[in-house]
């Protein structure tokens, strides 16, 4: 039996009432990968946080390597070997690789001065520990979402890490840079570290853990080897309640409902040559969104696409295919040097988003924090911003009370939970913040909705609220581009799917082609 | 290479050698060593202020009351000197500008960092804190009979060199101060965990906190060092005007930080260099002492800096690959 690294002994704790944890008892061994998965919420980062002494228990104890804590100090935790790899892996993005992996090491030994000689050793070594090989002369900031993890992971290692607790680690990846990471993974295994894995997407969570932990509402629900779960148990576990087993299956159907001129519509997508340009028959009357020919000198060339009224088309690729560039300039945010867009048969000048917005083209951007949201102002400013002359009286003043039923209406419609319409977005969880701009681009009444990574980081049950609210929105008529790197997604919402690889739309699957086995093995030959 | 191309520094050293082979041409006499002397007196205040700004711009802050503090220091030093019997030698005068910066200096760093307020609200606060304290209760009338220590230090020279027409230039003795804290805070930044924890604090702070540097400790210092500076500068002001003028050193707070910009900080913080700024605020002067030579209008000094310092700010984003993405200016 590998030796016992850490156990968590029923684990209660509340914040001003709420009930964060409930009687959670969790243990690590040597050379295990465990996983915890829950919603937002569920008390998943309580407990990492209680672990790793950053916060205390209100009861029951913690042992680290056989010894008890009463009060675990983060610097006790870190003594034992216990390392978090938190979302923004807590670098210096101005300073450089070597120096990044030699300041703890050197704040701990107390030194005054700096030997650049001796930063650069450590950094050698943690490279070493590590396997991996990155320029340590370069600043963090250059640094690929991948990389910067790789070098958090080194600088745990580097402080004898014996437990490494990663959260939500692949959010920011890349398919290509999960697959690196999960072979780092493993290789710390066999060195015998614990590894504790906080995760959401339950393809990578089955691939990667030996054991899985699932919580919700601060309950230990469900635990056991790996093994023993089906993706759908998980989804049972986190959420208390059974999704659509065939989502696929239902997409297809609500998808065959949507008005269609002709009974082919129901047999099937229909298959397009991109070369040729011949969109088939069956929906050239209510192509709205037609793309020819975009090129842009940095990120894309000769992009050709178009999406129907009430269609959901996919676009993936791997990291730098030039899929978000082609979002971005589709919404006018970078427009292309030449090609032409055409909506409902008519080109469209794209010169800025003022002009995207104009034609009714919606846009809900990778970033959602930073690009999609007015993080701290309120819900209903945030869901009105983008159609505000809508709810202007004749001289031009902002109706308030208008502007108010609306967002209350509109919070109802996509069941945005928060207490008030005016609180600010930043206090809400990632899939209710997406809800939000979602919602927002409902009241333009736009006609075109590009969607970007609409479901990163967001847990599973407001995953399929969100999946929910993009088919209502193709069937209300809407034509919706979907970027994503969630294969799952893709292939739930989507009849038709667009590889992207190095600026060019290299291949497109349609009908009983779109399914994950395919798509991966597609995304497989491109690397 | 491609580094070195990135490189604020570069481009600077570049700009500041194209600029002096171009001037030189045009009038030579600005190679001639009374203008070089020249040109390091101008610098050392300036270089003073800039060296302070510079700390604080790394440290993700930002500090617009070191002109106040510079002011006053030079005249409540002055009037003591002049009051009091402390003897008259310039080390007094200094250590005494350098104690009165370091006090206002720690003001600021004591609202920073106890109670945590943004820097620029605070040295706005204070600045005019400290200039209406200054007039209203110091005085108002310019010191013109300095004390006699402030006037030597104001004629000693490091070198001097006898001209064929009798006249000796020579090189100020504050020079010495200059190219002296330069080195000083250079050690500091590049060489000591305070000096890394600056730069880590400036780069992310939750990440700095979490890795155990003490950040309050790391403000006090910054704040405190920007005021002993300040209070040097001021004094060796003083001593170049040969006057203690209470409403003296206004406006110059956009200059340095200019300066120091221009140097290659990010006024969001995590960079700069000694070497950047040291460039920055002699390119800056070169500038406004050359168009002199050249016979053009001192209006025009202004808006050649201005497009110095967008036209080289401009290259190294452009180079670096920092190119604002167009988030909706247009």
């Amino acid at each position: 039996m590998p030796q016992e690294l850490v156990a968590a002994d029923h684990i209660t704790k509340s914040f001003g009432g709420v009930q964060a944890l409930r009687d959670v008892s969790v243990t690590l061994h040597q050379g295990e990968i465990r996983c915890l998965v829950g919603e937002n919420g569920s008390g998943k980062s309580t407990l990492i946080q209680i672990i790793a002494g950053a916060l205390r228990p209100d009861s029951g104890t913690i042992a680290i390597g056989g010894k008890q804590f009463p009060h675990l100090e983060p610097i006790q935790a870190i003594h034992e070997g216990i390392q978090v790899i938190y979302q923004d892996f807590s670098l210096f993005p101005n300073l450089t690789v070597a120096e990044n992996l030699a300041l703890n090491t050197e704040l701990e030994r107390g030194v005054q001065l700096v030997s650049w000689r001796r930063v650069r050793r450590i950094a050698v070594e943690a490279m070493a520990r590590l396997g991996r090989d990155i320029d340590l002369g370069q600043t963090v900031r250059e640094l690929s979402v991948a990389d910067k993890q790789l070098v958090a992971i080194a600088k745990a290692l580097l402080q004898n890490a014996k437990v490494l607790i990663l959260d939500e680690p692949t959010t920011a990846l890349t398919h290509r840079e999960v697959r690196t990471l999960f072979e780092v993974i493993p290789e710390l295994k066999q060195r015998g570290l614990a590894i504790l894995f906080v995760g959401h997407k339950l393809q990578e969570i089955l691939e990667i853990s030996d054991t899985i932990t699932v919580l919700r509402n601060g309950q230990k629900v469900a635990e056991s080897d790996a093994s023993q779960f089906t993706p759908g148990d998980l989804v049972r576990h986190m959420t208390g309640r059974s999704l659509p087993d065939r989502p696929s299956e239902r997409a297809c159907e609500q998808w065959h409902q949507h008005p269609a001129d002709d009974s082919s519509a129901g047999r099937g997508p229909p298959t397009r040559n991109y070369a040729l340009g011949t969109p088939s028959r069956c929906h050239r009357a209510d192509a709205v969104f037609k793309v020819t020919d975009l090129t842009d000198r940095d990120a894309f060339d000769s992009i050709s696409l178009e999406v129907s009224s009430g269609e959901i088309v996919g676009i993936t690729g791997l990291l730098g295919s030039g899929r978000t560039e082609l979002a971005r300039s589709l919404f006018g945010l970078e427009p292309a040097d030449s090609g032409r867009i055409e909506i409902s048969g008519q080109v469209i000048r794209m010169r800025s988003v003022q002009d995207a917005i104009r034609v009714g083209i919606a846009y809900v951007p990778e970033d959602r924090l930073t690009e999609g949201v007015f993080a701290e102002q309120s819900i209903e400013r945030n869901l009105a911003i983008s159609a505000l002359p809508s709810f202007a009286g004749r001289a031009g003043w902002i109706r308030p009370a208008s502007l108010r039923r609306a967002a209350g209406q509109s919070m109802t419609e996509l069941r945005i939970q928060a207490p008030s319409a005016r609180m600010p977005v930043a206090n809400l969880s990632g899939g209710n913040q997406q809800k939000v701009v979602l919602g927002r681009w409902l009241a333009t009444q736009a006609k075109i909705l590009i969607l970007n990574g609409p479901t990163v980081g967001i847990d599973v049950g407001a995953k399929s609220e969100v999946h929910e609210k993009i088919r209502e929105l193709a069937r209300q008529g809407m034509a919706v581009l979907l970027i994503s790197d969630d294969l799952p997604e893709l292939v739930e919402l989507c009849r038709r799917i667009l590889l992207m690889h190095r600026g060019r739309i290299v291949k497109e699957l349609a009908g009983a082609d779109c399914n994950e086995d395919t798509l991966a093995a597609e995304l497989g030959r491109l690397e | 290479m491609r580094r070195l191309l990135q490189r604020q520094e570069f481009w600077l050293a570049l700009l500041l050698l194209v600029l002096g082979t171009g001037i030189g041409l045009a009038n030579p006499a600005f190679w001639s060593l009374a203008n070089l002397f020249d040109l390091c007196q101008s610098s050392t205040v300036m270089g003073l202020f800039a060296l302070g700004v510079l700390v604080v711009l790394i440290s993700g802050g930002i500090d617009v009351s070191f002109a106040a503090i510079g002011a006053f220091s030079m005249y409540v030093t002055s009037k003591v000197l002049l009051t009091l019997d402390l003897g008259d030698s310039a080390t007094t005068a200094f250590l005494l500008a350098g104690a009165v910066g370091l006090s206002l200096g720690l003001f600021n760093g004591l609202f920073i960092a106890l109670f945590r307020l943004p820097t620029l609200i605070v040295t706005l606060g204070s600045a005019s804190l400290f200039r209406g304290f200054l007039l209203a209760f110091v005085g108002t009338t310019i010191v013109n009979n300095l004390p006699e220590g402030m006037i030597r230090f104001s004629k000693l020279t490091l070198w001097e060199r006898a001209l064929p027409d009798g006249t000796a230039v020579g090189l100020p003795f504050s020079f010495l101060l200059f190219v002296v804290a330069a080195l000083l805070v250079g050690f500091v930044l590049r060489r000591t965990m305070l000096g890394r924890g600056i730069y880590a604090m400036g780069g992310n702070l939750v990440a700095a906190a979490r890795a155990g540097f003490r950040i309050r400790r790391q403000q006090l210092f910054i704040y405190g060092l920007v005021g002993v500076l300040s209070g040097v500068a001021g004094l060796a002001h003083a001593c170049m005007m040969r006057n203690a003028n209470p409403f003296d050193l206004v406006g110059l707070e956009l200059n340095v930080i200019a300066a120091v910009v221009l140097g290659g900080a990010s006024i969001t913080g995590g960079r700069g260099t000694v070497l950047g700024t040291v460039l920055g605020v002699l390119l800056i002067v070169t500038i406004n002492n050359s168009l002199i030579l050249l016979d053009i209008p001192s209006y025009w000094q202004k808006v050649v800096t201005g497009l110095v310092i967008l036209a080289s700010t401009g290259i190294t984003a452009h180079t670096s690959g920092q190119r604002l993405r167009g988030v909706g200016l247009c």
